[in-house]
């Protein structure tokens, strides 16, 4: 019942989140003057006149009070509005982009979680070891790197040498899983390697000072006089209580790698919803920015739901209120 | 310790040997311990050699004749109109995609990441102390709104946010400044807002407040010495990520803008050209990395020498600092003080 409740009161709260996520980007936006679109979808040579039927055509001459209700209903309709350019609907040209942000992200979480919390156990129990030490020297030398760097330094130095001596299966661009999962798992095996590797770097750091500091407790001890296994010590009882601080962790950093998505997508030609946000700020393509501003606020506001619940089945002295 | 273990110790240090001891502050004590750290002194001097090779950048421009957007299309590109590589006709670290020297483009855009992460951190480090400062003294409800806030600025999705403000305001030096400042001050002001709740409760806070002291005299005379270690720590690891911030963004072509070199626009344009020309990837993508790294090392080493009872992982010397701290042979001596001893009477950390 608590559960119920509580995830309902997150759930309002999250609404207001978007809905102010919402308001602010829609005054941001509209906050400009509306020439500089007007002219820019004119063409260089445009008279007054044409300016002026863009404008009125694109809504942008209605008082701001109209065109924020319109924007407001639009949303509760599922409306994102539509591209200045195409005059697609925004809400089709994030169905399409979606493919490729899902296979980075779900493939690049997977492997930096797996990364940074294994090297962070091993870390821990082999405290001081050669491997701790090199593994220190790894983290800081991927918190020192842009996202960006580790993309351009793996194209450079796999993708490229790879594919000069005839080894062709990993690529750069996106191809869908219909193509074969090999293909596809090909192209995405780089995206995944750069998204994992900063991210990772932050968890083994954290893992290794949260499990080292869990191992010193009573009942680490305690268990061990028990005569538990030591694998069964370092997982039951160690790396479960030591969890807790790297869940409350990822609910921050979700929105970093919402941004690694946007820089993996754009170094690596992926297309995907990253890319093409970049692409619509570069042309001023306002609704369609406005609509994946959105769709990342409601990804980090899901995700932050997912992980206080996670939070809570890890570690039973949280009680959700 | 009872009294007359104390007496006996007062009229031993009489007796002794006219032994000058000299009082050192906690701040001496961290400088000491810092020049002893090989790593932590190796990073400053990187830091030192790049902040003096940007300042000098066009000094060095002047000095290999090739100014910083003069581009060199008979010298500075093969026949194929492909960048020349390093060494190549006078140009040390070769040519860009156009044919300017990429050595005085590496050195300005130095000028241009060392700025921006300098500024953005001394920006944000004022402003997350002035708020932690606030919250953490007064409390109540100037504590919930700027808790909250601070939460929703560490929870959004920065990056994105940051491409919107920066498409919003145009791209610019000033822009990118004040955004990247905007992301940052919320982690600081979270420390010390920690920092205060715990300090506003020592008896010296009570001593001051009896004595008259208004809320501000005691946030900022009483409170924040106290607290700049942390700070200055924090600070120290904030600039390499505002430099890697900033690279970011000039990458995707929402920082500085071209012909204006800055790592981040350099690296976006070698991009295409990473088959051809491996030096104009690496030479800018090292100097990020050698500068990012000094900074995140010399960092670490001011903490270690803050609060020497950290762990140290990549210590500068085998078998641990501290045993060595305490000296070869015999306690702690009047060189090498116990770290341990000088935290607890210092209470700085």
């Amino acid at each position: 019942m608590t559960l119920v409740r509580f995830l309902i009161r997150r759930i309002i709260s999250g609404i207001v989140v978007l809905w102010l996520v919402a308001t602010a980007a829609f005054l941001l936006f509209f906050a400009r003057p509306v020439a500089t679109v007007a002219r820019q979808l004119a063409g260089h040579a445009a008279t007054p006149a044409t300016i002026a039927e863009v404008t009125r055509n694109l809504g942008l001459n209605q008082p701001i009070a109209t065109q924020y209700w319109h924007f407001i209903d639009g949303l509760l309709h599922g409306n994102l509005g539509y591209s200045y350019f195409s005059q697609e609907p925004v809400t089709s040209m994030i169905k399409q982009d979606l493919p490729p942000t899902v296979s980075v992200v779900v493939g690049g979480v997977i492997l930096w979680l797996i990364v940074g919390l294994g090297v962070g156990v091993i870390s821990a129990t082999r405290a001081r070891s050669l491997f701790d030490r090199v593994s220190a020297i790894a983290v800081l030398i991927g918190l020192s790197m842009p996202v960006f760097v580790i993309g351009e330094f793996l194209l450079l130095i796999v993708f490229v040498p790879l594919n000069q001596h005839g080894f062709h299966w990993i690529q750069d661009q996106y191809v869908g899983p219909t193509q074969g999962i090999g293909t596809w798992a090909g192209h995405m095996i780089l995206p995944w390697i750069t998204l994992a590797t900063v991210q990772a770097a932050v968890y083994t750091r954290l893992m290794r000072g949260q499990l080292l500091s869990t191992l010193g407790e009573d009942y680490i001890r305690t268990a061990r006089a028990k005569g538990l296994s030591e694998r069964r010590v370092i997982f039951r009882h160690g790396v479960r209580a030591a969890l807790t601080p790297v869940v409350s962790q990822l609910g921050v950093d979700v929105g970093a790698l919402l941004g690694g998505v946007i820089v993996v997508e754009t170094v690596f030609g992926l297309g995907g919803i990253g890319q093409v946000s970049v692409q619509a700020i570069d042309t001023d393509n306002l609704p369609v920015v406005i609509g994946f501003v959105l769709l990342a606020a409601a990804f980090v506001v899901v995700a932050n739901i997912i992980v206080d619940l996670l939070y809570a089945i890890l570690d039973p002295r949280v009680r959700i209120s | 310790m009872s009294i007359t273990e104390m007496e006996f110790q007062a009229s031993s240090v009489e007796g002794a040997s006219v032994q000058t001891v000299e009082g050192r502050s906690q701040w001496q004590l961290t400088w000491r311990r810092l020049r002893s750290d090989k790593v932590a002194v190796a990073s400053m001097i990187v830091i030192v050699i790049m902040v003096l090779l940007a300042i000098f950048a066009p000094a060095v421009a002047a000095l290999v004749h090739h100014p910083v957007d003069t581009a060199y299309p008979n010298t500075g590109e093969t026949a194929a109109g492909n960048p020349v590589g390093p060494g190549t006709n006078g140009f040390w670290l070769g040519t860009d995609d156009t044919g300017r020297d990429l050595m005085v483009r590496i050195l300005y855009g130095a000028r241009i990441s060392l700025f921006v992460g300098i500024v953005t951190t001394l920006i944000a480090t004022v402003a997350g102390v002035t708020v932690g400062l606030m919250a953490g003294y007064f409390g109540g409800i100037i504590d919930t709104v700027l808790a909250r806030f601070t939460d929703a600025v560490l929870a959004f999705p920065y990056v994105v946010l940051a491409l919107a403000l920066a498409v919003v305001f145009g791209p610019s030096l000033s822009v990118i400044i004040g955004v990247i400042a905007f992301f940052s001050w919320a982690g600081i002001a979270r420390i010390v807002r920690g920092q205060t709740l715990s300090l506003k409760e020592k008896e010296y806070i009570e001593a001051a407040r009896s004595l008259g002291a208004g809320p501000f005299r005691i946030m900022f005379i009483d409170i924040l010495p106290n607290l700049l270690a942390p700070v200055l720590v924090l600070a120290t690891l904030y600039i390499p990520s505002a430099v890697v911030f900033e690279a970011t963004l000039s990458y995707l072509g929402l920082g500085i803008q071209p012909p204006t070199p800055s790592w981040g626009n350099i690296l976006a344009d070698a991009q295409n050209f990473y088959q051809v020309a491996w030096w104009y990837v690496v030479f800018p993508a090292a100097a990020l990395l050698i500068t990012t790294l000094a900074f995140n090392l010399l960092g670490d080493g001011i903490r270690d020498a803050m609060d020497p009872t950290t762990e140290r992982l990549l210590a500068s010397r085998k078998g641990g600092r501290r045993r060595l701290r305490r000296g070869p042979v015999g306690g702690p001596s009047a060189e090498f003080p116990d770290p341990d001893v000088q935290v607890a009477g210092g209470g700085v950390i």
